[in-house]
């Protein structure tokens, strides 16, 4: 078997006192979605915010290795070189969309380190260039083929902070996608999203799984999405990795139920 | 009525400087929230660079105004961003992040600093430039009193309206302007899609200052006179211009300017040239206190 796209490897995140990740590791295969859970409080943004450069990793190792095997030390890179080489998306679990700028406009901005590199840093672009141009269009047509997948393609032109609740979900989703992502981490994407939005994010994350071939992380409380569509899951208690596995495995995980559930005398065998 | 014809044309050329020099406190306080107090002296750096580039073409023998004056423009704007670049790369860049104060307080050293430097290097002495663009319009005479459009002032008013369409096309539809409007409103979220957010601040305080650098050749153009002195008094209009219009608002900066250039111009025709800056000033304590925002600016959003 070829290299796992991100190979976490004990890692360990102190604040002070306080252990916040500890010696945790895990590996995301590409082609797959894996998903981090646990109790409020676990660590599991914190694994995200090492990931994508928010913080420096106390002690350990986050490697990433494309498709064509290439690799990247996370924990040494820069905020914007993390999206833009190791190609490591991410959205939030509160929504960070530019709102004042358009749907169209937050998937061209996606794309900003591509047209900038065209048109040779504005200048080029300015007296339109055709390399720009054919940039530029390559970006559009990009932009409409994940609208056209949302179905956002109708609102390309309203304003992002126009769009309902789970249209602003999806639109950052596939703006995260815009940047051409080989691995996309995902903070809680179904969270305030009504049965049928949350069904919806089921079929665009599994299709993205299957189209684009890169792997996904998925933080989620949801777990109808969490048992629906990861490959596998770790689950997280107070920094430490308490359980690790497919989802029906760790479903009757002893371990799992009880951080979930409290302690238990006798655990049931189907708690969830 | 002629008078008053008059002084609108001069409010109108003065409103048009102002404006160019208040787009770089807009743009600026836009992506980084910091007022740019040495942006007044890069304005004033451009226009010595605009001064020194007419000597060395006429030295050369270059006499035919339009090409004279559109290699000056290139010049002046050229080298003026370069000023502009390397205040924001050597003085602001590294104490990003630092307190809120840090900027502030770097930037008034910034502004010390550059007005004293080109006190040394060009001296203290005020420097004339002879009238290069001579001839104008009488649009109508009565009781008397000639109403003129000189030449001189409709290039800068039709330059001024041309870089603003220009500029405004920039924010709106380059890739460029679109990521200084992702990073004004977020910009870790902008690093995360990619965006290089120091290229792109670096960016703005580029075309803020090839904007001050072209009203500093206006300047020298049509007052004939600079000296090291002159970015002080023009930038703090120019501020007081932008936080009329409301600050972060580039439609605000530009009329901020005109409204400050026409206040300044009605004022000293109708009561008195001398304390025509306290006019401007008086503009500024009173938007403070009665519409902070501005005309044109957003109520203040604070950022998570």
């Amino acid at each position: 078997m070829s290299a796992p796209l991100l190979a976490v490897d004990h890692l360990t995140m102190r604040f002070g006192g306080l252990i916040a990740i500890g010696d945790l590791s895990f590996e995301a295969q590409p082609r797959e979605i894996t998903a981090i859970i646990g109790p409020n409080g676990a660590g599991k943004t914190t694994v995200f915010n090492c990931l994508t450069g928010f913080y420096r990793p106390s002690s350990g190792m986050l490697s990433l290795t494309h498709k064509n095997g290439q690799r990247f030390l996370l924990e040494r890179l820069d905020g914007h070189l993390i999206t833009r080489t190791a190609r490591v998306a991410r959205t939030f679990q509160n929504i960070r969309l530019f709102s004042n700028m358009t749907v169209l406009e937050n998937l061209m901005v996606a794309q900003h380190a591509a047209l900038m590199k065209a048109s040779l840093f504005t200048l080029g672009g300015l007296f339109g260039l055709p390399g720009y141009r054919k940039a530029e269009r390559n970006a559009l047509e990009l932009a409409r083929h994940w609208l056209d997948k949302v179905g956002l393609t109708a609102k390309a032109d309203e304003a992002a902070n126009a769009l309902p609740y789970g249209d602003q979900r999806r639109l950052e989703i596939v703006r995260a996608m815009c940047t051409g992502p080989e691995l996309l981490c995902l903070d809680e994407p179904a969270a305030g999203l009504n049965p049928k939005e949350s069904a919806d994010l089921n079929q665009l994350l599994l299709s993205i799984k299957r189209e684009e071939e890169i792997g996904i992380l998925l933080i989620e409380h949801d777990m109808s999405v969490v048992m629906g569509i990861s490959d596998h899951v770790v689950v997280l208690d107070y920094g430490r990795k308490i359980a690790e596995g497919p989802p029906s495995h760790v479903r009757a995980d002893k371990a799992v139920i009880r951080a979930y559930l409290g302690e238990a005398e006798d655990a049931e065998e189907d708690a969830c | 009525m002629a008078y008053f014809l008059q002084q609108l044309i001069n409010g109108v050329t003065l409103g048009a400087i102002y404006g160019l020099i208040a787009i770089g406190y807009t743009m600026v306080y836009g992506i980084i929230g910091m007022i740019n107090f040495a942006h007044g002296e890069i304005y004033m750096i451009g226009a010595f660079i605009s001064l020194i580039a007419f000597l060395v073409l006429g030295a050369m023998g270059v006499t035919y105004v339009p090409l004279a004056l559109l290699l000056v423009l290139i010049l002046a704007m050229g080298f003026t961003a370069l000023w502009g670049w390397a205040v924001e790369r050597l003085a602001y860049r590294p104490l990003r992040g630092s307190f809120r104060l840090a900027p502030l307080i770097t930037a008034i050293g910034m502004s010390i600093l550059l007005g004293n430097l080109v006190q040394i290097l060009q001296g203290a002495r005020v420097k004339t430039l002879p009238p290069t663009v001579p001839g104008g319009l009488i649009l109508m005479e009565a009781e008397g009193f000639a109403v003129r459009l000189s030449f001189l002032q409709i290039f800068i008013v039709a330059l001024t309206i041309a870089l603003m369409i220009g500029f405004t096309w920039l924010i709106k539809n380059t890739s460029l302007g679109r990521a200084q409007r992702a990073c004004e409103q977020d910009m870790t979220m902008a690093a995360l899609i990619g965006v290089n957010v120091d290229r792109t601040i670096s960016a703005t305080f580029v075309i803020g200052a090839a904007l001050a650098a072209v009203a500093g050749l206006m300047v020298t153009l049509y007052y004939g006179v600079i000296d090291f002195y002159i970015g002080f008094l023009a930038g703090i209009k120019a501020f007081t211009a932008a936080v009329l219009g409301g600050i972060g608002s580039l439609p605000g900066a530009m009329l901020g300017g005109l409204l400050i250039g026409l206040i300044e111009a009605f004022w000293s025709g109708y009561f008195t040239t001398e304390y025509k800056d306290v006019a401007a000033f008086s503009i500024l304590v009173l938007v403070l206190i009665f519409r902070p925002t501005g005309l044109l600016g957003r109520p203040e959003v604070e950022k998570v």
